[in-house]
């Protein structure tokens, strides 16, 4: 009974005794999601375009933010830094292009997801040799962006909310609206809907695979920047990234893994459930639940709609 | 000219199926299997053995679980490491509650107590495949890391949350514990490799095997023709958690000595999946070829700079080991999707044939 009652009452009794608590909880919790969702955009970004799963997705995010703060590091100004990591971020998609998807065009998607594999290796090794292995710390200044709290007097108690988080947030939902009007209107963007639904059929109207392939992992480039400056102005620029990273996989899995939208309102419930869960339920369990609560959730979640909230439905044929 | 099977023919079933009808590969095998029995023991130093040879056979256990369920049946797993650390937690537990017992039946017996939390958490794959199946093992994979530090009854309440294994005898002679002289151990491993080898090999070309290979290819097709999904995938499972907790038994017994939980994190998976990847989807002696490459590769990477007499600091050789075997992956990909594996089968194909090309 005790433990019933400690499981379906008291965390709501908490709730509802400490409302200024709650709300703190639900802004970390909306916050980590649009983190998540933004790792989990790159993702659903290649997926969309290439069928790829772009494991080295979190990798990227990483080589992407060590790129930044390296280059700035050498004493080059910040928003130089920021356009040459761009330009980094391009000829990585050139170059993976090149070496790794044209050899393998035609090969199940299992093969390209394991490939991704090889290219986080690459890539962990790659950044280590060249940036070395120490965390780093983001040049949050240099790029204008805020730091520092703002308080409020929510419902009797004080909650306190990061300039950089609620940037984020802006930032976040900047970047989907652009993407979704990259995807709906301009040319390429259509071109790569089409490249989406059938390779050969894109081919034989013309449109070339190579350069549409670039263009999506560039794009995926680009959050994984955007990403790794918000993640790296929360924390430091390290490795221990890569595995907040394995956290967009639930979002995805939630959201679906061909959905934008999904990726954002998947974020967004996976960062909230998860925070309350770690907050009120967490000190059941010895705590630390955070580790596996998204996979769980995300685990159950697909047992009963195994294409994800917003996924195209799976159909199948022999 | 040496390798051909002209000549050899076959008056019974028994012969027709079995393991190796080749005369040619029964005399390599029982050269192997002499080598590694005999003289590995007699020459190689305790360095080799049990930093390099006891690795690789452990790991070789471990890559063949993980690819009974990826090459065989088809279903991605990230849980393996978390699999590898219920056999060890399991194989630590039984020793304390059952001092007495042979150590190799606690391994068995910690192996099934994997293979039971692996069909569990196969459930899931019933209703998703693929991807999707992927993120549903890593959520095996983070719960039971988290299982291994939050519940101190795995570990016996020790303050340093780490298992230590205790010395066990068999036959009067220590098998584990720091008393075991690296010998005793490699020989116990290579006996449980060969024999779990053994055993899988006749698996997967049975029924067993068949099934899985045909969901494996189109699960669909697989079902039309009278297979239940649900039941194999589950054997599948739970045959490769059974691999993979005995391998992680080994990995603590036989090998470290001691372990946290930290060894059983997602980097094990990983290694474990890319050994797999590397050495072949679909082949048992793939999982050998791989294991020995990724374990052997960082030893040779180490090695090289002093043969060539060039000093190369240790931080920039793993990070170089990371980026060739990364590159070595796709490569591969590129190259020979089959694996290692396959590259041995063109070579036995050339011997069969030569000196002629065709």
């Amino acid at each position: 009974m005790d433990l019933l009652y400690k499981i379906f009452l008291d965390p709501f009794l908490q709730m509802g005794t400490a409302p200024d608590l709650l709300v703190q909880t639900l802004w970390e919790g909306l916050v980590a999601g649009v983190l998540y969702a933004l790792i989990a955009l790159g993702y659903v970004l290649i997926y969309k375009a290439s069928g790829v799963f772009n494991f080295a997705q979190g990798i990227m995010v990483v080589f992407a933010a060590l790129t930044l703060v390296g280059l700035h590091e050498l004493g080059i100004p910040a928003f130089a830094a920021l356009i040459l990591a761009l330009g980094v971020m391009l000829a990585l998609a050139v170059a993976v292009e090149r070496v790794m998807l044209r050899p393998l065009v035609n090969q199940p998607e299992i093969i390209l997801f394991m490939a991704t594999f090889g290219l986080t290796s690459f890539l962990i090794g790659f950044g280590e040799f060249v940036f070395g292995g120490e965390p780093k710390v983001m040049i949050t200044d240099e790029l204008y962006l805020p730091g520092g709290a703002i308080n409020f007097q929510v419902l009797g108690g004080l909650v306190s909310l990061q300039k950089i988080d609620i940037a984020a947030a802006v930032i976040a939902s900047l970047m989907v609206a652009g993407l979704a009007a990259f995807f709906q209107s301009t040319r390429i963007g259509r071109a790569l809907r089409a490249v989406a639904d059938s390779h050969k059929a894109a081919l034989s109207v013309g449109i070339s695979l190579e350069q549409i392939w670039i263009v999506v992992w560039f794009a995926a480039g680009l959050v994984a920047l955007a990403t790794g400056v918000m993640w790296g102005a929360r924390s430091n620029v390290s490795f221990a990234l890569e595995i907040v990273a394995l956290k967009a996989l639930p979002v995805l899995v939630l959201g679906g893994f061909t959905s934008v939208p999904g990726a954002i309102v998947g974020g967004v419930i996976i960062g909230v459930s998860e925070k309350l869960g770690e907050f009120y339920w967490g000190p059941l369990f010895g705590g630390g639940i955070e580790s596996w609560l998204a996979y769980v959730i995300a685990l159950v979640f697909l047992l009963f709609r195994p294409q994800g909230l917003f996924g195209e439905k799976i159909i199948e044929r022999v | 000219m040496l390798y051909r099977e002209t000549g050899q023919f076959k008056t019974s079933y028994a012969a027709d199926a079995a393991v190796f009808p080749i005369l040619q590969d029964r005399i390599g095998i029982a050269l192997i299997l002499a080598f590694a029995f005999l003289a590995v023991p007699l020459t190689f130093s305790d360095f080799w053995i049990s930093a390099v040879l006891i690795p690789i056979l452990v790991f070789s256990l471990a890559a063949i679980g993980l690819n009974l369920l990826t090459g065989y049946a088809g279903q991605i797993s990230l849980g393996t490491g978390a699999f590898m650390g219920v056999g060890a937690y399991a194989c630590y537990k039984l020793t304390t509650i059952f001092p007495e017992a042979n150590i190799i039946v606690l391994m068995i017996v910690s192996g099934l107590a994997a293979a039971a939390l692996g069909t569990l958490f196969g459930l899931p794959s019933l209703r998703i495949k693929g991807f999707y199946l992927a993120v549903a093992t890593l959520a095996a994979q983070f719960f039971l890391s988290w299982c291994f530090v939050r519940v101190p009854w795995l570990y016996n309440y020790n303050v340093s949350g780490a298992i230590e294994v205790p010395t066990r005898t068999i036959l009067g002679i220590p098998v584990t514990g720091p008393n075991a002289a690296p010998m005793t151990r490699y020989l116990l491993v290579l006996a449980i490799v060969v024999g779990l080898t053994w055993f899988a090999s006749n698996l997967v070309r049975g029924r067993i095997g068949r099934m899985w290979m045909a969901v494996r290819d189109m699960d669909i097709a697989a079902e039309l023709i009278g297979i239940r999904l649900f039941p194999t995938k589950l054997i599948a499972f739970a045959v490769s958690s059974f691999y993979c907790g005995v391998a992680g038994a080994m990995m603590v017994f036989l090998w470290f000595g001691a372990a946290e939980a930290d060894s059983f994190n997602i980097d094990l998976s990983f290694r474990v999946l890319f050994m797999v990847i590397i050495g072949g989807l679909g082949s048992l002696i793939g999982s050998f070829f791989g294991a020995a490459l990724i374990w052997g590769l960082p030893i040779v990477l180490r090695a090289l700079p002093d043969v060539f007499g060039v000093s190369i600091r240790a931080a920039t050789v793993e990070h170089l080991q990371f980026m060739i075997v990364g590159a070595l992956i796709i490569f591969f990909l590129a190259v020979e999707p089959a694996g290692l594996a396959r590259l041995w089968q063109i070579g036995k194909q050339k011997l069969r044939v030569w000196p002629f090309p065709y």
